[in-house]
Order: structure tokens, then sequence, then C-alpha cells
């Protein structure tokens, strides 16, 4: 069984008597260790898929399993704990906390899990260490650069050490330079196992994943195998083996 | 997340905000200490009260005292005797719930002099030695007269401290206590012996005064300003020391065979009392003594019903009731104060989350619960109602010490412990009531749009 099963997913939404769908029928399955993207240009309903995939929001018809449990009609209160405990986000704009200390960030969903201060703060200088941060635990988001920041969002991502993780543009607000490394740190973060899910308008990042899912007005093109299709090398990023 | 998580973050937000949740608190600072500073200056005005009515003998005391006849009985006038030694012993003997009978002789117009001072008192009666307890009266200097002086009629006064001011000289002009006792006066032209002088009686507040007025003259051995505290101060519940002062006590015997049995003005003896003053048992048995009494009244009156009961009953209630009133308009404009601070801390609320949005949406999306979020909002609210609570506690200190200064009243104001708790009991509630809607419209924002705030 899959990680993820979508099946039949679709969102509606009604904007003054006429009929909008998001996602229209979408099926997919993303399995356990997966590195996949998401592409599409704006628009095209990938925002959509990731809200749902994400737990963010709830599909109009279809049927979505995430990990063995049924998500489609959970309440908000479980949907609430499944973003804490099975899903980890990273956003374009990092959507750090700007009053609190880095360590303070990452520790932030382990107090909604209600871990105790001690293994909260153990846990997030483990995180930190695997970002390569754990010298800056006390500095504010504001002191960081934005590849720092970024990292920082990896980090409180990973805390809770989630089944899968969603980046939404990851590097959409980073120079490309920067944005190489925090590439890197992905699929380093995928070589140990880790499921994760880019979602991207750029296909020079989309080509980085070993699998990618294009989105068109709410349905999945094409579901190709970068590798397979002889399309890894095409990308301007360069990923260190 | 645990209740502390959420005061801890509470406190931080409050903390990186500290001007904004400042001005916020100080609404509720000023409507608890408004709070406070009301009760204390009501409850101030209420012990100031009591201790008029404890100084004028207690509710225990009854004044038996002449009335119209009523209209029914009008032709029954010229058999109507009056208070009379009759009733005195009526109630002494058939009265069992009467535990202390004092009749009291009047006379008007008096005159009391001293080589070429004069005086005349408010109140002069000859009485029996039981009007010393009748109206809590305490002999400084000398002593009240006893059943032998009255006995023989002996020309003997006891004397308050307003007569003695007016014929020997008051402490504040002579600069030392007189001591009157063993002196010669005429009443009316008759010579009397002062055989005792009560104390001065004063309020408390008039007391403190003057040992400020005291202390400063002590200090300043110069300062020729002197500060008379009773005529500094005449207003409110004062004005009954002062006639509880400018009292002359006479044995009953004295007054009658002296003054009115050899005939007044007209020559015809006249021996109506001006009053019988009476204290029931207790106060529990209030109503089963008025009766008891009147009951041996008509008797002695032949069923006339030309006297009638005045007791502090009417006294006190108008106290409770004024103070009813003042506890409730003082309560009505600090609860609005209060009610202020109150729209400013959910205005305040409103404004911040509206800020953090993108705050709240960061928090769902990485598992905040609606309940949690609602929980962080309110804690919020709750901690600056909190705080302001209790700086206004401390601040009600303050307030009632510069009232005081500000407004010298007769009653200095007490803060009880009840108006605080109730006060900041208050705070906390508006906290609450306050917290509620921002905290409502913060947890219910969807992550997705909060997500997206720009």
């Amino acid at each position: 069984m899959a990680l993820v099963e979508l099946r039949n997913v679709s969102k509606i939404y009604h904007l003054g008597g006429e009929e909008i769908r998001a996602l229209d029928d979408v099926t997919l399955d993303i399995d356990a260790g997966e590195f996949i993207s998401i592409i599409g240009p704006s628009g095209s309903g990938k925002s959509t898929l990731m809200h749902i995939l994400g737990c963010l929001d709830s599909p109009s018809k279809g049927t979505i399993t995430l990990d063995g449990t049924m998500i489609h009609n959970a309440s908000a209160r479980q949907l609430a704990s499944i973003r804490n405990q099975k899903i980890g986000f990273v956003f374009q704009f990092f959507n750090l906390l700007p009053k609190l200390n880095v360590l303070q960030n990452v520790e932030l969903p382990m107090i909604y899990s209600g871990i105790s201060g001690k293994e909260r703060k153990e846990r997030a200088m483990a995180a930190l260490k695997l970002v390569d941060l754990e010298n800056r635990s006390k500095h504010r988001p504001m002191q960081l650069s934005g590849g720092q920041q970024q990292r920082v969002a990896i980090a409180r991502a990973l805390v809770n050490s989630p089944k899968i993780v969603f980046a939404d543009e990851p590097t959409g607000n980073l120079d490309s330079h920067t944005g190489e490394a925090i590439l890197n740190l992905f699929y380093k973060l995928s070589k140990e196992g880790r499921t994760i899910a880019l979602v991207t308008h750029d296909p020079e990042i989309a080509a980085v994943t070993p699998r990618r899912i294009e989105i068109r007005d709410g349905k999945i093109a094409k579901n190709v195998d970068n590798k397979l299709a002889g399309l890894g090398g095409t990308s301007k990023f360069v990923i260190k083996e | 997340m645990n209740l502390w998580n959420a005061i801890t973050i509470g406190f931080k937000e409050i903390y990186a905000n500290k001007f904004r949740s400042l001005l916020t608190m100080m609404g509720i600072i000023l409507g608890v200490s408004s709070l406070v500073a009301m009760s204390a200056l009501v409850k101030g005005m209420e012990n100031g009260m009591k201790e008029a009515l404890v100084a004028i003998g207690g509710l225990e005391k009854v004044r038996i005292e002449e009335e119209d006849i009523p209209a029914w009985q009008q032709h029954l006038a010229d058999q109507a005797v009056g208070c009379t030694m009759n009733d005195v012993y009526g109630l002494q003997q058939s009265a069992p719930l009467v535990k202390l009978i004092t009749p009291e002789m009047r006379m008007r117009p008096v005159l009391l002099s001293k080589g070429g001072r004069n005086f005349t008192p408010w109140n002069l009666m000859g009485t029996w030695p039981s009007a010393l307890e009748m109206n809590e009266h305490v002999v400084q200097y000398g002593r009240m007269f006893n059943d032998l002086d009255n006995e023989f009629s002996r020309n003997v006064c006891v004397i308050g401290s307003s007569t003695r001011d007016a014929l020997f000289g008051s402490p504040e002009k002579t600069g030392r206590e007189i001591n009157p006792v063993g002196e010669s006066i005429l009443i009316n032209h008759q010579p009397f012996k002062i055989i005792g002088m009560f104390q001065h009686y004063e309020s408390e507040q008039d007391r403190k005064m003057r040992a400020q007025a005291e202390l400063l003259n002590q200090q300043g051995g110069t300062n020729k300003s002197k500060v008379n505290p009773s005529s500094a101060n005449r207003r409110g519940s004062s004005y009954v020391f002062e006639l509880k002062n400018s009292t002359v006590y006479m044995p009953m015997n004295t007054m009658w065979i002296k003054f009115k049995a050899g005939g007044g003005t007209n020559g015809v003896p006249d021996p109506r009392l001006s009053g019988v003053s009476v204290k029931v048992r207790s106060i529990e048995l209030f109503e089963l003594a008025l009766q008891q009494a009147r009951n041996v009244l008509m008797s002695t009156h032949k069923g006339i019903e030309d006297f009638t009961f005045r007791t502090q009953e009417n006294w006190s209630e108008s106290i409770s009731a004024s103070i009813k009133n003042a506890r409730m308009s003082g309560g009505i404009i600090s609860a609005i104060s209060l009610l202020v601070g109150g729209i400013g801390i959910m205005n305040i609320m409103l404004a911040s989350i509206t800020e953090r949005v993108r705050e709240i949406g960061i928090r769902k999306a990485i598992g905040a619960t609606f309940f949690d979020v609602f929980v962080q909002i309110l804690v919020e609210s709750v901690v600056i109602a909190l705080i302001g609570g209790l700086a206004g506690l401390f601040t009600s200190n303050l307030l009632v010490k510069l009232l005081v200064v500000i407004s010298p009243t007769d009653n200095t104001p007490v803060i009880t412990f009840e108006s605080m708790l109730m006060a900041f009991g208050s705070s906390v509630a508006i906290g609450i009531i306050a917290g509620f809607i921002p905290a409502l419209k913060a947890a219910r924002l969807n992550p997705i749009q909060a997500l997206r705030y720009e």
C-alpha cells in the first residue's frame, strides 16, 4: 500500500454560480521514501493539490488515505493532529515567527504535540544539526540569510519526524546558488529515506526529482519518471550525489 | 498544547508589545482602582455614621416623648398628663424587657455663668445617674452624681467639655487642660458645684486632625496659626459629637425642686418630663420590648396616646439607604470605567489578531487546533486584564491617599479585602469576556487564507 493514495479526488469551488474545478478527478499514489515534484503553471491546481495532500483543505469528492488513515472526511481537529504528526511544511516565504528565536521556531510543532520542554529542546537541536544550523539556535530569523531561514523552516518541518514533507516553491524566494544548496539538502534528506514532495512551477527544479507529476487544469497531465525518460541531466541545478 | 505554554506565549506577546499593552492595561488599572477607591470611600462613610450612631446611644436606645393627642382622642385632651415619673416607675416595675430607664427633665431657657462669662448649653437636664450609661458618656474628671446627690437634691452638676471651654477656657486657647471640678458656677442664678466633667468627644477624623495639629505646633514652636479641629470641620456626622459635648446633667430631684416645683415663669409646678430614655434588653427583642413599654404607658396615661417612641431605627435606616445609594452610584460609575477598559482590551486584541493573521496561519499549518489558537488569544487578553487588575489594586491605594489629601472628608476611607477581591475578580472576568470574540475570530481563521495573507 502506498503512503498516500488519492482516488478520484476533485475540488470544486462555486464562484458566482460558476463551477470551478480546481482539481478534477485526480488519482495518485506516492510511496514511502519517494522524492517527487508537483509541477504546473500558476492556476493549474497544484497548490490546491498540495493543500489537500497537506490536510490544510478537504476535497469535494474522492477519497484520500495517508499512512493508512482516511483523511478526506476527517474533522478539523483530526486534520490539525495529522498536520502536526505526519506532515511537514516548507513554504516559499519561510513563514518563521519573527518574535521567536531559531530554536523556539523549531520547537513550535512539538509544543502542539505536547512534548515536554527538555525533549523538545533536544529534538529541536538534533533537527538544527541536520541542517547545519545548531550554532544559530539563539538567533532571530531576521538575523539570518534567506537560505539559513529556509533551512530553519526545513528543520521545523522535520522535527516531528513526519511521514511526508511538502515544500511549496522552497527556492522561489532565494537566489539560484542558495536554491541549489536547499535542493541539495532535500536530495540528501531524500537519500536518508524521507518522503518529500516539491511543489513548483519551474521545470528546472522539477527535473531534480526522480519522479514528477505535471498538473494542468486540475488534471494530471503527465506522470513521468525523469530518469527513465532520460531527462535527469537537463537541470541547471547540480545535485551532488 | 498545555495551559502553561499558552500562558508563557501570552506573557511573551505582551512583553513584545510593552507600550501598547501598558496603554491597554491602563483602562483596567483605572477601572479597578476607581472601584476599590469608591468602595473605600463608602466604607469610610459607613464607619463614620456607625460611630455617630454609637455616640448617641446605639440602636437599643429609645426615647419616649410627648406627642400631640390623636384626633379621635381630642375630647380627652384635658385628661392627658404627659410623661411623668409615673411612667418611669411603671416601666421599672412592669416592663422587664426594658433594661435601663432614665427620666429626662430639661430646662429652657438656661444660662450658665462664671465670673463675666456666660454659656447656654444645648442640653441641660435633670436626670438619674443611669444617664451616664444611657448616653454612653465617659467621666474624665471627678465623678457622676449618685443616688444620694439625687435624694438630697444637691446643687451639683456634671458638665461637658463645651461648658468648660466657654466658662474656663479651652485647651486650644489656654494651652493647657483645665480641670473645672470643684468650681462653682451659676445655673439660672442658682449656685451649683461642678463635681465632674465628661471627656471631650470627637470623631475619628477630628482626633487625627487634632493630633496632627498638635504635632505641627510642637515642631514649629513659633507657628502662631492654631488649627481648631472642631471648627475646621463641621460637615457630616461631627455635629453629633458637638451636641454631645454641650451637655450638662444635674440630679433629677434638684431640677424638680430648684427649678420646676417652685413654679417656673408662670408659678405653676410642672411635673412633666421632657422625655424618658430607655434601653431595651436586646435588639432581637426590640419590637416586643416596645410593645411591652407601650402597654405600660397606655395604663399610666389612662389610655390616652399622648406619647410616642423615637427610635434610632429611622436614622439607621436612612444611613443604610444613603450608603446603599452611594455604593450603587459609585459602583455603576466604576463598573462603566471597568467596562471601557474591557472594550479597550477587545479593541487591541482584534487589532493584534489582524496583525498576526499570518502567524496564526503558520501555527495552524504546523498543527495548532481551533482550541489551541482560541486559548492562546484568550490567555493573552486575560493576562492583560490580570496584570492590569493587580496594578489597579496597587494604584487604588495611592488613589485613596490622593483623595484623602484633595478632599478632606470626615471619614477616613477604608480599603476592604472584599472590595479588592471583587474588583480583581471583575477585571479577570472582563478579560475573559473581552478576549472571547477576538479569540473566536482567530481560531476560526482558515489556515490557507491566513498563510496567503499579507
